[in-house]
């Protein structure tokens, strides 16, 4: 340790710290824009300035380390003036539609303002005018709202390894746009909604759902579903003011009843379907030897970028939907058989963390040969929270309520896949009851959790020993996908999900991008884990039940016309 | 200013460079001293030779004024930008200059016929406001001058020597 002073204040502070993160641990809070948790220190915006005594200019505190007998203001006059200005000149060239921008309430622009009590921008500053990108089905781009801190640069490029987005030109026309000013949706964006997370202001967000949504409600026409994810779970709190990780399940499914769904779903059911058809073609594969490693095909921001990058490692993809894709076409075939109700007049909305999954419902695959799409509509965790805002849902008198059956009880190992590592642990599960006919004794993988980058481990199943990855982040992909792709992969079955943490860090998550908040809400999915009274796919009761009734057995002709897709080789601008 | 010199294919213009982001500004320079400009399909090509996103190296090209993207006109327009031009006016005639092409400053217009650029001194101030029009200079330009200039090239399709 070692001992500096913060405001006059005596702190120890740890060794290698940055006077950030020292005044962070030691409760002063120091504003910062262009910095990013975990990620080297940018230095750009100067947001974060404080004094230190002996140094004639200020220093910017996101990339000092802190030295023995330091002292540091943080929050004397020069520095507030400082802060100050820094805002007022970012005010000066920013469009002011704040009341109609999609960021209202959650802007960090705005915050600074307010914080810093600017009633009055003293410089008159040049706006840009550039067009609005509604290219992408799940982002949109609002250059003109971009002050150029360059989070999002920095987030595609070095923890998703895209680079679909760059700083252009220099000086007042510096725009962070696409290569050769193309829309997104030409480029290498796997829609994974990091960017959305990372940007301060409104220049980066998603595209909404919810008017669709309401006015469908509202008409009265269709019959309406809703399906909650498991990470919504653990993250619609966050909007509400509990502490990050806090279990909402049983709110999630009473605000959506209170909407007017007619029925309301969990997705752990469907979680645990993919589990069955995905254990059940990895056993298979197994057996036969043949298309290993096997990947997962969960997350459609990582099935995107192997369909970009990766075309000849598309055999090794599972064929298995997503969940949300599996339930959907669940509904409009088993459910709506069993109900008498024509799929043509249901709807579905999935409630997710994510913004890949909007793109992924539009995928023409994901529909049935009669043209009815799986899934109807997807809103993020952030829609949701705007949703029950217009509709007047107060969160705090809400009583908790079941998902609706036959798809409403949740599973551990529906659950987990909120998590990284959560799918590999699900199907291990289940594969070594394929395997063996027997129950995991011990159903815990602590080797598979948590935020770390990539995770290997080797299971043992009878005589076999399968040798397992799993990576968060695409930059981690990349690592593995290029050991498979030249033939050197030690792995049988390798779980990819594009979000930090997984879908607990998804794109469609509360605003800002921050592992630790994740790390919690993934230490609360394996606590409901624990808590559930059913943590193996197989013996989900629901699941018996649908393949009884109606899929036959895993891996059936049915279950691959309604459950499996395919997956195309994708030119985009690189 | 027809150009008729063979030009080499890029594969062979950028071998020479080691595979490394750092030789990429002179791999740009000498692409573009080789085409005129740097097109897409070069963009692309650097990409793939240097693994390096194309968005990377878009972001380069047009933070140095030095790189052209678009390919030039037949006609290529440079409007002195320097000190003696612009105490006679020249952003006006610039101004001008955009309106009657319709086009701004970096880019060709559609038909491929005219393009725009400025300079930052041409070293003709005793005619000021001045310009360069694929390599003749013309003095003393008002705005009456210079529409007449661009319609008879217009019309003509070339400039005459
Ligand atoms: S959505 Fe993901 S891939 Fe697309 S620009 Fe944003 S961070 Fe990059
Ligand atoms: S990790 Fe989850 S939230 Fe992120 S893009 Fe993939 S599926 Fe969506
Ligand atoms: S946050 Fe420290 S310089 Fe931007």
């Amino acid at each position: 340790m070692i001992n500096i002073t913060i405001n006059n204040r005596k702190i120890e502070a740890t060794p290698g710290a940055t006077i950030l993160e020292a005044a962070q641990a030691a409760g002063e809070k120091i504003p910062t824009l262009c910095h990013i948790k975990e990620l080297f220190p940018s230095g750009a915006c100067r947001m974060c300035v404080v004094e230190v005594k002996g140094k004639p200019n200020l220093t910017p505190s996101c990339a000092f380390p802190v030295e023995e007998g330091m002292e540091i203001q943080t929050r004397s006059p020069r520095v507030i003036n400082a802060r100050r200005t820094i805002t007022q000149l970012l005010l000066a060239s920013h469009p002011f539609d704040c009341l109609t921008c999609p960021k209202n309430g959650y802007c960090e622009l705005q915050s600074l303002s307010s914080e810093y009590g600017i009633d009055r921008v003293p410089f008159q500053g040049k706006t840009r005018h550039h067009y609005t990108d509604f290219s992408s089905p799940s982002i949109i781009r609002e250059p003109d709202k971009c002050i150029l801190c360059g989070r999002c640069v920095r987030i595609c490029e070095e923890i998703q390894g895209v680079a679909a987005i760059d700083f252009t030109r220099r000086g007042f026309d510096t725009m962070v746009l696409p290569p050769f000013e193309m829309d997104l949706s030409e480029t290498t964006c796997v829609n994974c909604g990091q960017c959305t997370l990372a940007c301060p202001t409104g220049a980066l967000h998603e595209v909404r759902a919810v008017e669709k949504v309401i006015q469908t409600l509202q008409e009265g026409k269709k019959y309406l579903v809703a399906q909650a994810a498991p990470a919504i779970r653990v993250s619609l709190g966050d909007f509400f003011g509990l502490p990050p990780g806090t279990n909402v399940t049983g709110k999630v499914a009473a605000a959506l009843r209170r909407m007017g769904f007619r029925q309301v779903f969990d997705t752990d059911f469907a979680a645990d379907l993919t589990i069955m058809e995905e254990g059940t073609e990895l056993v298979s594969r197994i057996r036969k030897n043949e298309k290993l490693p096997l990947f997962t095909s969960c997350c459609p921001a990582w099935v995107k970028y192997a369909e970009i990058y990766y075309p000849e490692l598309l055999p090794n993809i599972s064929t298995c939907k997503s969940p949300q894709e599996m339930m959907g076409a669940t509904i409009k075939s088993y459910l709506a058989q069993k109900q008498n109700i024509d799929p043509k007049d249901i709807f579905v909305v999935s409630v997710m963390p994510c913004t890949a999954k909007k793109y992924e419902a539009e995928r023409p695959e994901l529909s049935s040969e009669a043209g009815i799409a799986d899934v109807d509509a997807v809103i993020t965790t952030r829609q949701l929270n705007r949703m029950m805002r217009i509709f007047g849902i107060e969160f705090g008198s809400l009583e908790e309520e079941d998902f609706d059956r036959p798809f409403g009880a949740p599973t551990g190992s529906g659950d987990i896949f909120a998590a990284s590592g959560g799918v590999m642990e699900s199907a291990l599960r289940t594969a070594y009851h394929l395997l063996t006919g027997k129950d995991l004794e011990k159903l815990d993988f602590e080797d598979v959790r948590g935020m770390s980058g990539v995770k290997e481990a080797a299971v043992t199943i009878g005589e076999r020993t399968i040798r397992i990855a799993v990576a968060n982040r695409l930059g981690n992909a990349r690592q593995i996908a290029e050991r498979v792709k030249q033939g050197n992969s030690p792995w049988d079955f390798i779980e990819i999900m594009a979000c930090p943490g997984g879908c607990a860090g998804g794109g469609g998550q509360l605003f800002g991008y921050d592992p630790e908040r994740v790390q919690k809400r993934i230490t609360a999915i394996y606590s409901l884990d624990r808590s559930r009274t059913v943590r193996m796919s197989y013996k989900n009761p629901a699941i018996t039940a649908v393949y009884k009734e109606f899929f036959g057995e895993p891996g059936s002709h049915k279950a691959h016309e309604l459950l499996h897709t395919e997956y195309e080789p994708r030119v985009v601008q690189k | 200013m027809e150009t008729t010199q063979q030009t080499r294919p890029i594969d062979e213009v950028i071998a020479k460079y080691p595979k490394a982001r750092e030789h990429l500004i002179s791999i740009l320079q000498e692409v573009q001293a080789e085409y005129g400009f740097l097109s897409t399909e070069s963009i692309n090509r650097i990409s793939s030779y240097l693994n390096l996103p194309s968005s990377k190296i878009f972001g380069v090209a047009t933070f140095y004024n030095q790189f052209k993207l678009n390919a030039p006109g037949r006609i290529q327009v440079a409007i002195c930008r320097g000190t003696a031009c612009h105490v006679k006016g020249s952003l006006n005639l610039l101004d001008s200059c955009r309106q009657l092409l319709g086009i701004e400053v970096g880019q060709t217009s559609k038909d491929g016929l005219f393009s725009l650029e400025t300079v930052a001194c041409l070293g003709c101030c005793s005619i000021a406001p001045a310009m360069m029009v694929n390599g003749q200079f013309f003095g003393r330009l008002d705005k009456k001058k210079l529409e007449y200039l661009i319609e008879t090239w217009r019309a003509s399709g070339r400039v005459e020597e």
